[in-house]
């Protein structure tokens, strides 16, 4: 346990990362701090995959010459998750900067607490 | 192959054009289109069901034309499709039942957005339930949380917007732990298609490598799943969320999108983790115990709610609550005990919201039960589905509810260390069920003197009146012919274990 911590130290940054993020979207009050914090998290599992699909010495995965070799080249896959992470993240971070600005209008603040409260005193 | 083999992939793709095509459209047409779409994908996948069931077993549809491992792909059991089948009728139901009430309030002009998100609600969940690639199922995880967001959304009160960022949030954290478990499990295997991750993942798991991360990895896919479906501890959106959806919303979330995310798991423990794995890892015994708090503390929050959609949405709580205490007694049994229970609180769950719309649409348009009295006889058929759909809660025999707790207390029996406590808890839980159900029956049947509501005859609302007797005889199909249903989740299971690798 332990001794591979130093090679892969890139995980323990996302993973650090992911902790950081993961944290500021559960426990902040502040609206808009919990979207950064969101975004830190999707992130955090972005640097993961990159960092994890790439073998140092190898290429990015388009034949030249004609080296058809596996060993030549890296893993395309990787690549196309984190494309495909990163709209969803886009579109879930634009519905959530949708939303404050709803709120933001309705109770002029984002304090999360103090708009639960103002809704509940209304009492719709 | 036979024609019939496409068809998994039709009813995806159709719910999908619907809500394109919903989103040009005036809501009227809307509303037919959206209406008309899921009655044909019933049909479909009833075809599908009555086909894989002659057949028993399972086959595969490729999507595209790179073949596995790299293809993406779905898969049809005898389970999915009769999955596919049950919850397209729930919600071909729900649909009908609230269908001239669902864009009233606020919404305006703007009536067709929210059958678009009807729309991806129902392909999200096939999507769901077919798929055998795991990135999928997690993309179609975030759409399905954007439509459910923008059903509530779309009613545009403050206490729906709130509602909403809560719901948001607390999926957010649940797809957050998904998707970075879905990441680590694709740098240790490799895999993104299910039958190949399980034999990569059962092959490492034997020799002993990454023996300390596949149990960090099961843990994110369960504590994100369960996020996303509402188990205890993270329950704290479903009453506001449920309570301030449209009448068709409520009962869509409630009985099925929060079902959607549960199915998705029983097809990981069965298809990705490998069963003898997920038994004897102790995460069911954690679910085993939110499960049983989430039963009390659910019920008793039902019991102190004043407000007759807020204590059906609490005891959506207790509910989740049975099921996952049913997945958490490490059995067979109990997995289709938990499945059967998904099916049949889908079909009461969903009468019950539909039926309190309409008892508060007839006391002029107010929730709490001091308004509620009476309404029983102002509006008849909402009366008798209430009463119907609480009946069935609190497990009398003949609805389907008894046979769901008859079937968990006799699946407690196989694992003797959980047997007195599940029974015990099941005991008190039935109990607070009678107690909460039972006065909120009496209240809606208290005669009052100075009538001064709208009164809803025998004529009138026809829609309506069709979708609960609809779901009444669901409910007693569930309830009598629970044999035949419960040896068709077996077989499914079953089949779900032994994916072909083609």
């Amino acid at each position: 346990m332990g001794q591979n911590i130093w090679i892969n130290y890139m995980v323990g940054a996302a993973a650090f990362l992911f902790g950081i993020g993961f944290t500021m979207l559960l426990l902040h009050r502040n609206l808009l701090k919990k979207i950064v914090g969101f975004n830190i998290m999707d992130t955090a599992v972005y640097l993961l995959l990159a960092t994890q699909g790439y073998v140092s010495g190898r290429k990015a995965p388009i034949i030249v010459d004609g080296v058809t070799s596996m060993d030549a080249y890296i893993n395309p896959v990787p690549g196309g998750l984190v494309l495909t992470g990163i709209v969803v993240s886009v579109s879930l971070s634009a519905i959530l900067l949708a939303l404050t600005v709803r709120l933001y209008q309705k109770y002029h603040t984002l304090d999360m607490d103090e708009i639960a409260r103002q809704c509940k005193k209304e009492g719709d | 192959m036979e024609f019939y083999k496409n068809f998994p992939f039709f009813t995806i793709v159709l719910a999908m054009a619907a809500s394109m095509i919903s989103g040009v459209l005036k809501g009227k047409y809307a509303k037919i289109i959206t209406i008309t779409v899921s009655g044909i994908i019933v049909v479909l996948s009833g075809y599908v069901f009555m086909e894989t069931r002659a057949a028993n077993e399972s086959f595969i549809y490729l999507l595209g034309h790179s073949s596995a491992p790299w293809g993406n792909e779905l898969r049809v059991g005898v389970l999915e499709a009769f999955t596919a089948f049950s919850f397209s009728i729930i919600f071909f139901i729900s649909l009908l039942g609230g269908l001239d009430w669902n864009g009233q309030k606020g919404s305006g002009k703007k009536q067709n957005y929210m059958y678009i998100m009807f729309d991806l609600v129902l392909a999200s969940m096939l999507v769901l339930i077919y798929t055998n690639d795991m990135f999928t199922a997690y993309v179609f995880i975030e759409i399905n949380t954007i439509a459910a967001c923008g059903l509530v959304a779309s009613r545009q009160k403050g206490g729906a917007l709130v509602a909403t960022t809560k719901y948001l949030i607390m999926s957010l954290l649940g797809s957050g732990l998904f998707l970075i478990g879905l990441s680590l499990l694709y740098t240790i295997t490799g895999q993104l298609l299910m039958p190949y991750l399980k034999q990569t993942l059962m092959e490492e798991f034997f020799s002993g490598a990454y023996i300390q991360i596949i149990p960090i990895i099961i843990g994110l896919f369960t504590i994100g799943l369960t996020m996303k479906s509402g188990l205890f501890p993270f329950y704290s959106w479903i009453p506001d969320l449920y309570s301030s959806a449209s009448p068709s919303g409520s009962a869509m979330l409630s009985g099925l999108v929060s079902k959607a995310y549960i199915f998705l798991l029983i097809k990981l423990i069965y298809q990705v983790i490998g069963v003898e794995i997920w038994f004897a890892s102790r995460i069911t015994t954690i679910l085993f115990i939110f499960g049983l708090i989430a039963m009390i503390f659910g019920s008793v929050m039902a019991l102190i709610q004043k407000d007759i959609k807020r204590m059906v949405a609490y005891s959506s709580v207790a509910q989740i609550g049975y099921i996952y205490m049913g997945i958490g007694l490490a059995t067979e049994f109990g997995i289709y005990a938990a499945l059967f229970h998904v099916f049949s609180h889908g079909v009461s769950k969903a009468l019950l919201f539909i039926a309190a719309d309409g008892l508060s649409r007839s006391s002029d348009g107010s929730r709490q039960f001091d308004h509620l009295k009476g309404s029983g006889y102002r509006n008849i058929a909402a009366g008798i589905g209430f009463s119907i759909g609480s009946l069935s809660m609190i497990g009398i025999p003949l609805f389907a509810g008894f046979i769901s707790k008859l079937n968990f207390a006799e699946a407690s029996l196989q694992t003797p260390s959980k047997t007195v406590v599940t029974l015990i808890v099941l005991a008190i839980s039935t109990l607070l069920n009678a107690v909460y159900f039972l006065r909120a029956v009496i209240v809606i049947y208290t005669p009052v003197s100075n009538d001064m509501t709208r009164t809803i005859g025998w004529r009138g609302e026809v829609k309506f009146k069709v979708a609960i007797a609809a779901f009444v005889a669901l409910n007693f199909i569930l309830g009598i012919a629970s044999r035949p249903i419960m040896d068709i989740i077996a077989e499914g299971v079953s089949i779900l274990g032994t994916s072909p690798i083609v």
